[in-house]
């Protein structure tokens, strides 16, 4: 269990600078504001405040009271009022009512609102419109990068996905540039870029520019990641719409990690109790079982739990100066692991719970049906019987989008009934969650009959090399001008199973979904890294509709050390799943590698859904 | 050498002086000093002459000239005056020079003679006009203040940032102070003037008396004033030949002294030199120069950084020599060699002569790309000068897409100014533009600008859906983007509607536009909705409880758990509910309910289309294990040993599955087996393994 890395592996840059850059700098915006003053703090900012300045040291700088930004009317009697906020419009029109409802009271205070990770034209002109651009004094507080843990740095930016990939708003894209500007100022200059996606074209060509303007500064640094690589959600909406089966995707999936850490509550505590954990490397228990298939991690803990009984147990057989050894050094850590440990266990049995109840194994199979390209008929109606029966309507959601994106759309018959029972069953004003969906290619139609087009006939001659029997199915996909399934072809992302997938022991990333499927986006970097080019790939890219927006881009950097040409910076603009860490990590195992993941917000396919719904206000 | 302090002479006590020519001028004056207007820049910098014909009232028959020399008296420039009447001259920090006239108006020229600008001091100047006026220098840059002909004074503390102040009045004053100066504290500019034996203080607001610490008695009139270059010391002559020395704020005496001379001096100024700690003042008469001093206290100038050297030879035109500088002391690029490339190119902008073609290729082939270069201030430059085409051209230089944005504004290229905007991949920049279209484009050409640029459009979409529903409207209507009008309206019809006629007719106009998207399915979603929330509502009414905003499944279920079995099944037909649904849905709110009999009596009905399992199933999930096993039996072959094993018949669900010959069932019903009392059932399973394996 918990594979070691190689012994060559490199080290991992030290990331907890970028926190006490980002606590500074907040520290010297507070200071701005000289003397006592409440901090109303957007919801969204408050676990990533959290990682980064605790009460205590807001209290040092002197902010009294702490306010959550909620429409609610505000009791603060105090008089410098500060806002940390998003920049979103919202928040300007609940700062102006508040600012202007001290005026009619004729009272005086002094405003701050303190924008994070940057503030955006218009949210100023919302606060001129609103007539209180004069009384509000607005700072940036650039904290865009907070380590979740030693390999991964989130944006903590989950509005990116909706953002750009529904509405085409390209404001973030600036922000990831300058995120990566910080990077490249303070770990060195990465020699080799890759990246795949529009919104990856374009950060990248921002943050070169942005390196150019300031010219010099990471010149002449040894640089300390050798590569980079970044790439769009869209150019792999199919893996992070399966459900999860490595532990931390699983944990994420039916507990939600907020910002690195989650809430086990009383049926996970067996307390009557819920408890805030933190989940991270620095949890020996977690990070050994975190990248492991589910189906391990039950026995390994139990297997744990024996050898930490053997370890209290020694206790027996100790004389008095032992004893006092023992209890001094090694009964704490006991029993911090012992803590760990339940901790685990009461998750596994509450996940099996679940998972047992929703008939988890019947829905698992249905997604591995989908990913080849089987049973598409049976596939549909299981889908529908979810539908009909009220199961969850996220969970709908995104099996009927996953059906769409591994056919490349439904067919008419099938997008119109399925929306038809889905609004019956959930509400009518999905009909805008559908017009979402299809704006962003999640949930489409197939057009009318087209004909092949060269590159599927060329496709289609390696399809019918297959195995007999899945003919076809895969064929008749293929009539429906199924990318997913020709790119699958392409990289073999459904892996040829003799006999049974050894779970415990992979031997490929397809582990992190049972061995069912290699993820799309680890498959396509790890081609790039093993080539060092998108050379070969050119179909590929081609069919990912991505021919214009993939690219490399290697400076001639003789100082990269070779133990920096092992590390790899993975950017998911639109965000990235913990199966797909988790796959990366151990192929960063297998070859040497160490993977570091900068993600615009850890995501999972009910996050992903949620953003594209239209809940009635 | 025996004689080093030979040439010293005592002034006072303990300070020395001495006299020698630094250098001699190069000028050759053809007028009297005396019969011109003199100003001479602080720090060394250029002397301007104008002969002032005005003064003596003669005729202007001849048109004066104005000359620039250089402090060593080399010529800058000359130039016939051809404007008004000057009162006075005198230079700006910046090294320009700005000439005041008798009507009020500043002319302000270059070193080179070049004409820059000119503003006015105000009405009350013009009609009352300028009787004398100074140019100050202070923290903030340098300012004018006059004294008109009605005795009363304006001015302006920075003429780079134009604010006029007018003071108050001196009450009583009926002629022209005999004599007044600028006062700078507390970084307000105040006037100190003397009439007869008082001195007034003005300041923005008031007109104060004040008085000197230990003046002597007897004074009836102060003849002169002069206020040190940092407005640290003020030194004041008197009628009776008396001379008083202190700090400006007047609050404290530093000297005084009596020379006996009763004339007014002609001048009378500061002077010391840096780092010293004497101050002295020299008065001057027609032939008579004297020192007094006074040392005590240590006064500080300023030095010249070395910036403002630069800029000094950069506004010399000695771009060469500047360059040369730049590299002896090795300063970065961007501060030295790139910024003095910038000035030139500046200049080289203006030469008219040359084709904007010549310039643009020129000044490229000089500058290239070195950083710190700003080619969109070059081309502002090019803009200034009226050279649009050549702005154009210079800004194609311009690698930063954003900053070519400013002034493709300014020049009135606003799509030019959006596409370098987006190219730039600065959202704000691309919205600043946007709102600059919108304000200067009508809104059908605003628009139709928007529709070809779609990342414009998305950003402005994102902001009408948050700040201008109305807005986003109409920019659908304008694209007949039918689709998102209709989304729109059933948005609407959720967010800004109450009542339900509002909502339905919202929903309606939605409807009407999916048609027109040719999107029949949304528009016939759309009626159902109409439909269904006029139904909920008569439920309502008619048996109370909550019925609006439930979707059709839940508002039949609620029918069904509220007892109104028929009006759920006509609401199932109405809405053409498929059978498969009905029955997941009557099953289960029959269960919740608690209904068996009711559950039995409809799964006898007609044949079920689900099957009979979700019967077990859900019997089994209410914990009431004799009605699941009415239903096990009726569970179809398939799925017989599942329902079986739900409601724990192992033996039989092993019997069946036996039967059935089928491994999976086989280990399925094998790993429910448990304890002692189904041991025999494993048996048997095994037992029909070995035999299937046998054959």
């Amino acid at each position: 269990m918990a594979f070691p890395h190689r012994l060559d592996a490199p080290e991992l840059p030290d990331f907890s600078m970028l926190k006490r850059l980002a606590r500074d700098q907040l520290i010297y915006l507070l200071e701005q504001l000289p003397g006592k003053k409440d901090l109303f703090i957007e919801a969204d900012l408050m676990s990533p405040l959290d990682r980064i300045a605790n009460v205590s040291i807001l209290k040092q700088h002197e902010v009294d009271k702490l306010y959550k930004v909620e429409n609610k009317p505000v009791l603060s009697s105090n008089e410098q009022l500060c806002f940390l906020v998003r920049p979103r419009i919202k928040n300007m029109r609940y700062i102006a009512s508040l600012v202007n409802a001290d005026k009619v009271a004729g009272r005086t205070r002094k405003y701050k609102v303190i924008f994070s990770p940057q503030k955006f034209y218009a949210c100023e002109m919302v606060l001129e419109e609103e007539g209180i651009y004069g009384d509000v004094s607005c700072d940036e507080w650039a904290f865009s990068l907070l380590p979740l843990d030693v390999d991964l740095l989130s944006m903590e930016l989950p509005e990116f996905f909706r953002d750009y990939f529904l509405e085409g708003d390209q404001r973030w894209i600036n922000t990831v540039a300058q995120a990566l500007h910080l990077l490249s100022t303070l770990y060195g200059p990465f020699p080799n870029c890759y990246g795949i996606g529009r919104c990856a074209k374009m950060a990248y060509e921002l943050w070169r520019k942005l390196e150019e303007e300031e010219d010099g500064e990471t010149k002449g640094r040894r640089p300390e990641i050798g590569h980079i690589f970044l790439l769009d959600r869209d150019v792999d909406f199919v893996t992070a719409l399966c459900s999860q089966v490595v532990y931390e995707g699983l944990v994420d999936d039916t507990f939600r990690i907020k910002c690195g850490s989650v809430d086990f509550g009383p049926e996970v505590t067996s307390s009557d109790k819920s408890l805030k954990v933190l989940l991270n490397a620095e949890d020996k228990v977690f990070h050994e079982i975190r990248n492991e298939h589910f189906s391990n991690v039950f026995g390994f803990l139990s297997q744990k739990a024996r050898n930490l009984q053997a370890q209290y147990d020694r206790r027996r057989g100790m004389d008095i100066k032992q004893m006092k050894n023992f209890v001094s050094q090694e009964l704490k850590g006991l029993k911090q692991e012992h803590r760990l440990l339940s901790l685990h266990i009461g998750a596994c049995e509450s996940i099996m719970k679940k998972k047992t109840k929703q008939d988890f194994q019947e829905l698992i199979k249905t997604e591995h049906a989908l990913l080849e390209g089987f049973n598409i008929r049976e596939s549909t109606s299981y889908i529908e019987e979810h539908i009909d029966r009220q199961g969850s309507p996220i969970e709908s959601l995104r099996l009927m989008c996953l059906l769409s994106i591994t056919e490349n759309g439904l067919i008419p018959k099938d997008y119109r009934s399925l929306k038809t029972q889905y609004l019956q069953s959930y509400g009518p004003e999905h009909l805008l969650t559908f017009s979402n969906l299809r704006r962003a290619g999640l949930l489409t139609e197939q057009g009318p009959g087209d004909t092949l087009t060269a590159v599927e006939s060329k496709v289609s001659k390696l399809v019918t090399d297959k195995a007999a029997g899945k003919i076809t199915d895969a064929f008749s996909s293929l009539a429906k001008r199924s990318n997913f399934r020709a790119i699958s072809k392409k990289l073999n992302l459904i892996p040829r199973v003799d006999g049974e997938y050894d779970l415990k022991v992979p031997r490929d990333m397809a582990y992190v979904f049972s061995g069912a499927y290699v993820p799309l986006s680890c498959r396509i970097i790890e081609q790039v890294l093993e080539r060092r080019s998108w050379q070969g790939l050119d179909e590929v890219v081609r069919l990912l509709n991505c021919g214009d927006f993939a690219f490399t881009d290697m400076t001639k950097e003789d100082k990269a050390s070779s133990e920096s040409l092992r590390l790899i910076l993975v950017v998911f603009l639109g965000g990235c799943t913990f199966s797909e860490i988790s796959a990366l990590r151990f192929l960063g195992r297998e070859k040497g590698y160490r993977f570091i993941f900068l993600t615009t917000a850890v995501t999972n396919s009910a996050r992903l859904m949620e953003a594209m719904s239209e809940v009635k206000a | 050498m025996d004689c080093y302090t030979a040439n010293w002479n005592p002034l006072g006590d303990s300070a020395f002086y001495r006299k020698y020519e630094l250098y001699s001028m190069d000028w050759d004056l053809k007028e009297e000093l005396r019969d011109c207007l003199v100003a001479a820049a602080p720090y060394g910098g250029p002397i301007a002459l104008l002969r002032n014909p005005w003064r003596k009232e003669k005729a202007a028959s001849v048109r004066p000239v104005l000359d620039i020399y250089s402090a060593s008296g080399m010529p800058l420039a000359s130039l016939l005056w051809k404007s008004g009447p000057v009162v006075s001259l005198g230079w700006s920090a910046e090294e320009e020079l700005l000439c005041v006239q008798e009507d009020g108006a500043v002319l302000v020229y270059g070193l080179h003679g070049d004409f820059r600008r000119h503003f006015s001091m105000g009405n009350e100047v013009l009609q009352n006009r300028v009787l004398d006026a100074r140019v100050f220098h202070t923290e903030f840059g340098s300012g004018v203040a006059i004294l008109t002909g009605a005795h009363r004074f304006t001015l302006s503390a920075n003429v780079g940032d134009l604010k006029l102040r007018r003071m108050p009045e001196v009450p009583g004053l009926q002629s022209a102070p005999s004599c007044w100066t600028v006062l700078c504290q507390d970084r307000v500019a105040h006037i100190l003037l003397a009439v007869g034996p008082d001195l007034y203080l003005l300041d923005h607001a008031a007109c104060s008396a004040v008085t000197l610490p230990g003046l002597a008695p007897g004074v009836s009139s102060f003849l002169q004033m002069a206020v040190s270059f940092t407005y640290r010391h003020l030194a004041l002559f008197t009628d009776t030949g008396y001379i008083w020395m202190g700090t400006a704020s007047l609050k404290e005496k530093l000297c005084e002294f009596n020379c006996n001379i009763r004339a007014a001096p002609k001048q009378m100024v500061w002077c010391s030199r840096p780092r010293s700690k004497e101050r002295a003042v020299v008065v001057a008469w027609e032939r008579r120069l004297m020192v007094v001093g006074d040392a005590s206290e240590s006064i500080q100038y300023k030095q010249l950084t070395i910036q403002v050297l630069l800029d000094r030879l950069v506004l010399r035109r000695l771009y060469p020599l500047a360059i040369q500088i730049c590299e002896y002391l090795r300063l970065p690029e961007v501060q030295g060699v790139s910024r003095i490339l910038a000035h030139w190119a500046c200049y080289k902008v203006q030469q008219k002569d040359v084709s904007d073609e010549d310039v643009a290729r020129a000044i490229n082939q000089k500058l290239g790309d070195t950083p710190g270069v700003s080619y969109s201030d070059i081309a502002a430059r090019a803009y200034g000068c009226g050279r649009t085409e050549l702005a154009i051209k210079l800004l194609e230089y311009e690698p930063r897409s954003g900053e070519q944005v400013p002034l493709l504004l300014k020049m009135k290229r606003s799509k030019l100014a959006l596409s370098k905007a987006i190219e730039s991949g600065d959202t704000d920049l691309v919205f600043t533009v946007l709102l600059h279209l919108k304000n200067e484009l009508n809104r059908g050409d605003f628009f139709m600008t928007l529709r070809n640029q779609p990342m414009a459009l998305s950003l402005y979409r994102q902001f009408c859906k948050h700040q201008e529903l109305e807005t986003l409207k109409d920019l659908y209507n304008q694209d007949d983007n039918h689709q998102e009008l209709g989304s729109f309206h059933i948005r609407a019809s959720y967010a800004a509607e109450e009542r339900i006629e509002g909502r339905v007719a919202a929903l309606q106009t939605a409807a009407d536009a999916f048609y027109k998207a040719k999107n029949e399915f949304a528009a016939k979603a759309t009626e159902d909705q109409m439909r269904l929330l006029r139904l909920q509502r008569r439920l309502e009414d008619e048996l109370g409880g909550q019925f609006l905003d439930l979707s059709l499944h839940d508002t039949v279920t609620t029918l069904i758990l509220g007892g109104h079995n028929k009006r759920a099944e006509q609401l199932a037909r109405d809405f053409r509910i498929p059978d498969k649904r009905l029955w997941w849905l009557k099953l289960t709110a029959l269960a919740d309910l608690e209904d068996w009999e009711e559950l039995e009596k409809f799964s006898k009905s007609k044949k079920s289309p689900i099957g009979y399992l979700p019967f077990v199933e859900i019997c089994i999930k209410q914990h009431n294990k004799y009605e699941a096993k009415k239903y096990a039996s009726r569970v179809g072959p398939e799925q017989k040993v599942k329902a079986l094993l739900l409601v724990g018949d192992v033996a039989q669900a092993a019997d069946v599955a036996i039967e059935h010959r089928n491994e999976a069932e086989l280990s399925l019903v094998l790993s429910h087996c448990t304890g002692a009392t189904d041991g025999a059932t494993a048996d048997k399973i095994q037992r029909a393994r070995a035999q299937a394996q046998k054959k």
